[in-house]
């Protein structure tokens, strides 16, 4: 792993919270890889992935579009008025990068606020990421709640 | 369309609460934090109420714990063909037995705080320093009695049913044929059996018990409600390559693009009790691939009529009033369970019929992750219009909730029928049978 690389993998987590923060939801899905999926498993950290366990989103591309689409149209009911929310990371630790894979472990609280209501979750992003067209894209965003199983509110945007 | 004929308009109109009308019902009934609390002993009290599944609890020993109208439920098999239900306090100070979700007790059960012990039946066991009892009024006290059992418990093909109050109705004749939805579900094994899994969805909504129970029945939303997302889904599936294979997901959020007449059609059954089934004659889940080896398995077991039977019967919603309400494909069940006047905590579970093949479980899982989930952008509208139900309900201008639609005089009297689906008989019917409970004092209040 060189300086660099991990540089640049760190930097890729942090903008790509930035975007979801900016509610850029098009271009934060511009950087999953064609065959990405973003999990956030219903057993979180404790769950593996080849459990047969549910998920409280478990999303391709597809469906993923479906969900921004939705969010960008601007005909839900549940985002008059619409949410924002709000990511606040530990310094992404990268645990390999070879200059094709990487992965990188990054501990997060996160504040989704809708009008007057405001929820509040913690965990941490299990990010695979690969290359693809020369640059890094996601292959596997998990995201492991720390109350993942807990009963909860709407969460209408991406922990 | 088999609407039901008014039978006569000389019957009685009477109401028998006077928060539900015929065709209407009184704003109280979701807002009144009192009226909820009258309601968790009347009507909840007398239910008979889901509390859990055997294949929870495969083993002697064996417990799942529960809290249902506020008081903590211990279930617990105690021999390979029974479950008690308990209330889960020790006998002695009032301690939760136990605290977690699920466990195993072992040979007996023992209380954290000071080692009271209790047979697997909940009698009494042993108790530290019981020389101290020697001439005490222990023995003969309700303390000294082991731990309480539930007033009703029946186990219904491991479908676990409680009821908290001595009154009330039995069993068989509280749900009658609405058990079939069980039966239905159940023979989706071949061997009969079905065993929770994948995990349980858990949502809280700031809501009514009664918004969530209500929209399950009411088929005419999903046109306005879920547009949103129907139609992005159309758009996108339209952009798709041609001869794409359809991904499950797909085919399991693309039928809510189905237009009102669609939804009207499917046709809904009233059963007495209020309990009900939506989707009689067809459902959004109708249209799922079929699987010739498993219907093969299926025929093997139960006979090719009544294989069609079940398979043909893939209801939108059953709902065993008031705690449940099970699909049949996909093997899905939704847990509605109050938490106050204005906040509900909804489960969604999923089932493996055992011996069918590895896809039920995961249609099951996918539909409830697709639609159930806290995270699901078919639930987020639901869940708000509920929120938004139980704010504008506040408004003192005009307190009743409209349920006139295809309202005929008499109706009440021809339950078990079969009408359109659209027909908000289905909640009246749901209300009634409310108004029945409330309106009796419970043994105990008259005491």
């Amino acid at each position: 792993m060189s300086a660099a690389d991990v540089q640049a993998v760190q930097d890729f987590v942090l903008a790509e919270a930035s975007l979801l923060n900016h509610a850029l939801y098009r271009e934060w899905l511009a950087l999953f890889a064609h065959e990405g999926r973003y999990w956030v498993p219903l057993g979180g950290i404790d769950q593996n992935e080849s459990d047969t366990h549910n998920a409280l989103a478990d999303e391709d591309r597809l469906l993923l579009s479906l969900r921004v689409e939705r969010l960008l149209a601007g005909r839900a009911h549940s985002q008059q008025p619409a949410s924002r929310s709000a990511h606040v990371l530990q310094a992404p630790q990268v645990d390999l990068c070879d200059g094709q894979r990487a992965e990188v472990y990054t501990p997060f609280t996160y504040v989704e606020s809708r009008g007057e209501q405001q929820i509040w979750l913690a965990g941490h992003w299990c990010h695979r990421l690969c290359r693809e067209d020369g640059a890094w894209r996601i292959a596997l965003k998990r995201v492991n709640l720390v109350n993942a199983g807990a009963a909860h509110l709407a969460i209408q945007l991406f922990p | 369309m088999h609407r039901a004929e008014s039978m006569s308009a000389e019957l009685p109109n009477l109401p028998v609460h006077p928060l539900v009308q015929d065709d209407r019902v009184h704003r109280d009934l979701y807002t009144d934090a009192d009226l909820f609390a009258q309601e968790q002993q009347r009507f909840f009290g007398r239910a008979w109420v889901f509390a859990g599944h055997g294949s929870q609890m495969p083993e002697v020993g064996d417990f799942i714990t529960v809290s249902l109208s506020g008081q903590p439920i211990l279930l617990l098999r105690d021999a390979p063909d029974r479950i008690q239900a308990f209330f889960n306090r020790c006998a002695h100070k009032g301690s939760q037995l136990y605290a977690q979700a699920q466990g195993h007790v072992g040979k007996m059960l023992r209380c954290p705080y000071h080692a009271w012990s209790y047979r697997l039946d909940g009698q009494a066991l042993a108790r530290p320093l019981k020389d101290g009892y020697v001439g005490t009024g222990l023995d003969a006290s309700p303390n000294g009695q082991g731990l309480t059992r539930l007033p009703g418990v029946r186990v219904y093909r491991e479908f676990v049913f409680v009821r908290l109050s001595p009154d009330g109705l039995d069993f068989d004749t509280y749900f009658g044929d609405a058990l079939r939805a069980i039966d239905n579900m159940v023979e989706r094994s071949p061997v009969g059996r079905l065993e929770v899994a994948g995990g349980v969805l858990r949502n809280t909504m700031a809501c009514n018990w009664k918004m969530y129970l209500e929209n399950i029945n009411d088929s005419v939303h999903p046109v306005s409600a879920h547009e949103s997302a129907s139609s992005v889904a159309r758009q996108m599936w339209q952009q798709q390559p041609s001869g794409a294979p359809m991904p499950m997901a797909m085919e399991q959020i693309l039928p809510f693009a189905n237009g009102y007449d669609f939804f009207d059609q499917m046709g809904a059954r009233i059963h007495p009790q209020g309990h009900s089934l939506l989707g009689v004659n067809f459902s959004i889940h109708s249209a799922y691939a079929v699987l010739p080896e498993y219907q093969a398995a299926l025929e093997a077991a139960w006979g090719v009529e009544r294989t069609q039977e079940v398979l043909q019967r893939s209801p939108q919603n059953a709902v065993l009033y008031p705690s449940i309400a099970l699909k049949g494909s996909p093997l899905s069940m939704r847990v509605i369970r109050p938490l106050a006047v204005d906040r509900t905590l909804v489960e969604a579970w999923s089932f493996r019929a055992v011996g069918a093949p590895d896809v039920l479980l995961e249609r099951a899982m996918t539909y409830n992750r697709l639609v159930f989930s806290p995270m699901s952008v078919v639930a987020h509208d639901d869940v708000h219009l509920f929120e938004s139900i139980q704010q504008g309900l506040q408004a003192q201008g005009q307190p009743w909730v409209s349920l006139h639609r295809n309202h005929v005089a008499g109706e009440s009297a021809q339950s078990p029928a079969d009408t359109n689906s659209a027909n908000e008989w289905l909640m009246r019917n749901q209300y009634r049978a409310w108004a029945q409970a409330m309106s009796q004092p419970l043994a105990s209040e008259l005491a």
